[in-house]
C-alpha cells in the first residue's frame, strides 16, 4: 500500500536515506511520546514492582529495596484458611458472569436486528444502553433499595408472585448474592455490550438474505445459517477476551456489595488483597495475591486463545 | 415471468408461515421486556424522587407519582458534602478528560502512520498492558512513591490513557482517513503537527465524541481511584459522597443534622429513601445530558474498536 508520490516531498532533502526516512519522524515521536511515557510509568512501573510479591517489604527502602523472601508470601497464601474461599468465590462469581451474561447481548442483538421499525429499534436501544452510564456505587444503591425486604419494589414483585420464599432477604442472605450480581450485571451491560453485535450483524451482506430465503429457509433458520456465522468471529474474540480477565471479578461492585452477612461468598481476590495489602499494610502479601490473580488470568486468556486458533482459526495474537 | 415470480414468493412465504409469525412474536415479547426491565426501574426513581416517601414504602406509587414533594431535592441543595463532591468531580472530569484527549489523540496519529516504524514495537507493549499489569499493590506503592496519594492529580492523571480508546481512534485515524489527504498535505509542505490539527482532527469528530464520552463516563463514576488514594475529605468526588450516604446510611448532615435531637434524626430517617431517589439522580443526569448527543456514533465507534489491534 505505500504509493510512489511519498518519495516525492524528500527528493528536497539532501543527506543519506536513512536520517532522510527518519528525519520527518521526530514529529511523530513526540506525539507519541506522552502515551509511552504514561505506559512506562504507570503500567510497567508497577510490573516492575510485582517483585515486591518476592520481597520483604521494607518501608524506607521502597518498592524493591526489601530482603529476598522467595515464594514465603505464595505459600502464606496457599496455605491460609482465605485461600480456598477467595479462589472459590472468585471462580463462582466469574463462572456465572461469563455462562449467562455472555450469551445475552447475542441474543439482544439478534431480537434488535430483527425489528422492522426503525423507531421502536432506536427506542430500544437507546433504553438499554442507559444502564451503563449509572455508577457501580449509585447501581448497588438501587440494588439495596429494590430488593429490600421490608419496602422493596423486585423484592414484593418476587414474593407476591411466590417466585423466592417469603423470608428471604435478598440483600443479606449469601445464597442470593451471586443471582443478584449476575442478573444486576446483565442489567447493566447487556445493552451496552450488545452494540458491537449489532454493529457486525448490520454489516451481513442483503444478497445473503435473499438467498437464505429462496432456499426456503425461515426466519429461525435465517438466525441460524446466517446470522449466527456472520457474527461467530466477533463472538470468539469477545469470549477470548472475556476468558482473560476471567478472575478480574469487578473489585468495586463486590467491595460495595459486601457485608457481614454474606462475605463468606463476597470475599473474591481483589477484595482479598484490598483488604490485607492495602488496609492492613501486608504489601508483600497482598502483591503475591494480586499476582497469583493476574497469572490465573493470563492463563486463561492464553488458552482460550489457542484454543480459539485451533477450532476456529481467529485468534487474538 | 412476474406471475411465477409472485407464486414462488408467496410459496415461500406459506412454507415459512407459521414459523417466522413465531418468531416475531417471540422477538416482540422479547423487545417488550427487556424494554420494561430496563426503563421501569429507571422511571421508578425517578417519581419515587417527587413522591411521598411512605406511600413510596407502601407501594402506592407505581405508574406515578403521588403527593408530590421536592423535599428530596431540598435536602441535597443544602447537603455542602453533595456541593463539594460535584465540585471535586467536575475538576477531575474536565481536568482529565483534556488530559486523556491530549495524550491519546496524538499517538493515535502517530501509531496510525504506517510510515512509523516504531510503532511495530510500540503497540505490542501498549496492548500487553491491557491483558497483565502489576497489581493493585505495587501500583499503590508507586502513586505513593510519586507522592501523588491525598492529591487531586491522583484523580486526573492516573489513567491519562486507555489502551483500548487509544485502538479504537487509531484504527478510525488509518480506516477513515484518506492516505492520499496526507500525501497532498505533504507535497504542499505540510508538517505532521499541523496535518494533524487542521486536517485529521476536524475530520474525526465521530471518534473523537466516542472516546471523549468513554472519558467523561470514567471520570465521572471513578470511585476505585478515590477509595484507594484520596483520604482527605475535601478532595473526595462525587462517588464517593454518594457511598457515604446511599450505602453506609451516614446521617444526612445537611437539613436533618443541623436541627440538633433525635426527633431531627427519625425525621430524616423516614424521608431517607425520598432523599437516596434524589441523589441518585442528581448524581447521574449529567452524563445522561451528553449521551444522546453522541449515541448516534456509538455504532460505528464500538465496531471500529472491535477490529483487532
Amino acid at each position: 500500500m505505500k504509493p510512489a508520490q511519498t518519495t516525492v516531498p524528500h527528493q528536497t532533502l539532501r543527506g543519506n536515506g536513512w536520517l532522510r526516512k527518519h528525519a520527518g519522524h521526530y514529529q511523530l515521536w513526540l506525539m507519541v511520546l506522552p502515551a509511552v511515557i504514561y505506559i512506562a510509568i504507570f503500567c510497567y512501573g508497577p510490573m516492575y514492582g510485582i517483585q515486591l510479591a518476592f520481597r520483604e517489604f521494607n518501608f524506607s527502602k521502597g518498592l524493591t529495596g526489601g530482603e529476598w523472601a522467595g515464594l514465603k508470601y505464595f505459600e502464606q497464601y496457599f496455605n491460609s484458611p482465605m485461600f480456598w474461599p477467595t479462589l472459590r468465590n472468585t471462580f463462582i462469581i466469574a463462572f456465572f458472569s461469563i455462562l449467562l451474561g455472555f450469551p445475552m447481548p447475542i441474543l439482544l442483538a439478534l431480537v434488535v436486528n430483527s425489528i422492522r421499525s426503525n423507531r421502536r429499534k432506536r427506542i430500544l436501544q437507546t433504553t438499554v444502553y442507559m444502564p451503563y452510564f449509572i455508577s457501580t456505587v449509585v447501581l448497588v444503591a438501587l440494588l439495596q433499595i429494590m430488593l429490600s425486604p421490608t419496602t422493596g419494589l423486585i423484592d414484593g414483585f418476587l414474593k407476591a408472585l411466590h417466585l423466592i420464599p417469603a423470608d428471604t432477604n435478598l440483600i443479606g442472605d449469601p445464597g442470593a448474592f451471586v443471582p443478584v450480581y449476575v442478573i444486576s450485571a446483565i442489567w447493566q451491560a447487556c445493552g451496552w455490550n450488545s452494540i458491537i453485535f449489532i454493529a457486525a450483524l448490520s454489516s451481513v451482506d442483503a444478497q445473503q438474505y435473499d438467498a437464505a430465503r429462496i432456499d426456503g429457509a425461515n426466519r429461525w433458520q435465517t438466525v441460524w445459517h446466517v446470522e449466527i456465522p456472520a457474527i461467530l468471529p466477533t463472538i470468539i474474540i469477545l469470549l477470548i477476551m472475556n476468558m482473560g480477565s476471567i478472575l478480574s471479578v469487578g473489585f468495586e461492585k463486590t467491595f460495595l456489595m459486601q457485608n457481614s452477612l454474606n462475605k463468606p461468598v463476597s470475599e473474591v481476590i481483589s477484595t482479598y488483597v484490598f483488604n490485607v495489602g492495602v488496609k492492613s499494610n501486608q504489601f508483600s502479601f497482598g502483591s503475591a495475591v494480586g499476582l497469583f490473580n493476574t497469572l490465573i488470568n493470563f492463563t486463561f486468556l492464553m488458552l482460550a486463545n489457542a484454543l480459539a486458533k485451533k477450532t476456529s482459526k481467529i485468534s487474538l495474537m | 415471468m412476474s406471475n411465477s415470480q409472485a407464486a414462488h414468493s408467496q410459496k415461500i412465504r406459506h412454507s415459512g408461515g407459521i414459523a417466522d409469525r413465531l418468531y416475531t412474536l417471540v422477538v416482540a415479547v422479547i423487545s417488550i421486556a427487556a424494554f420494561i426491565m430496563v426503563a421501569y426501574p429507571l422511571y421508578f426513581i425517578i417519581i419515587a424522587s417527587v413522591s411521598n416517601s411512605t406511600m413510596v414504602n407502601q407501594g402506592q406509587v407505581i405508574l406515578w407519582p403521588k403527593d408530590i414533594n421536592l423535599y428530596g431535592y431540598e435536602q441535597i441543595f443544602k447537603d455542602t458534602r453533595i456541593w463539594q463532591g460535584y465540585k471535586n468531580t467536575m475538576i477531575y472530569t474536565v481536568l482529565g478528560t483534556l488530559l486523556n484527549l491530549l495524550v491519546t489523540l496524538p499517538a493515535a496519529y502517530a501509531l496510525s502512520q504506517r510510515k512509523f516504524r516504531a510503532r511495530r514495537f510500540i503497540m505490542p507493549l501498549f496492548v500487553i498492558t491491557m491483558y497483565f499489569g502489576g497489581g493493585m499493590i505495587p501500583t499503590y506503592l508507586l502513586i505513593r512513591d510519586l507522592n501523588l496519594l491525598n492529591t487531586p492529580w491522583v484523580m486526573i492523571v492516573n489513567g491519562a490513557i486507555s489502551v483500548y480508546n487509544l485502538i479504537i481512534t487509531r484504527t478510525f485515524f488509518e480506516t477513515a482517513i484518506p492516505e492520499e489527504l496526507h500525501e497532498a498535505a505533504t507535497l504542499d509542505g505540510c508538517s505532521h503537527f499541523r496535518y494533524f490539527i487542521s486536517v485529521v482532527v476536524p475530520l474525526s469528530k465521530a471518534v473523537i465524541s466516542v472516546i471523549t464520552l468513554y472519558y467523561v463516563v470514567g471520570h465521572w463514576n471513578d470511585f476505585f481511584n478515590a477509595l484507594l488514594y484520596i483520604n482527605t475529605d475535601s478532595l473526595q468526588p462525587l462517588q464517593i459522597v454518594l457511598r457515604n450516604i446511599l450505602l453506609s446510611n451516614q446521617a444526612f448532615a445537611g437539613g436533618a443534622g443541623s436541627g440538633a435531637g433525635a426527633g431531627a434524626g427519625s425525621y430524616a430517617q423516614q424521608f431517607a429513601d425520598q432523599i437516596k431517589y434524589a441523589v441518585i439522580i442528581v448524581s447521574t443526569v449529567p452524563v445522561l445530558i451528553i449521551y444522546p448527543f453522541i449515541q448516534k456514533y456509538f455504532e460505528k465507534g464500538v465496531m471500529i474498536g472491535a477490529v483487532k489491534g
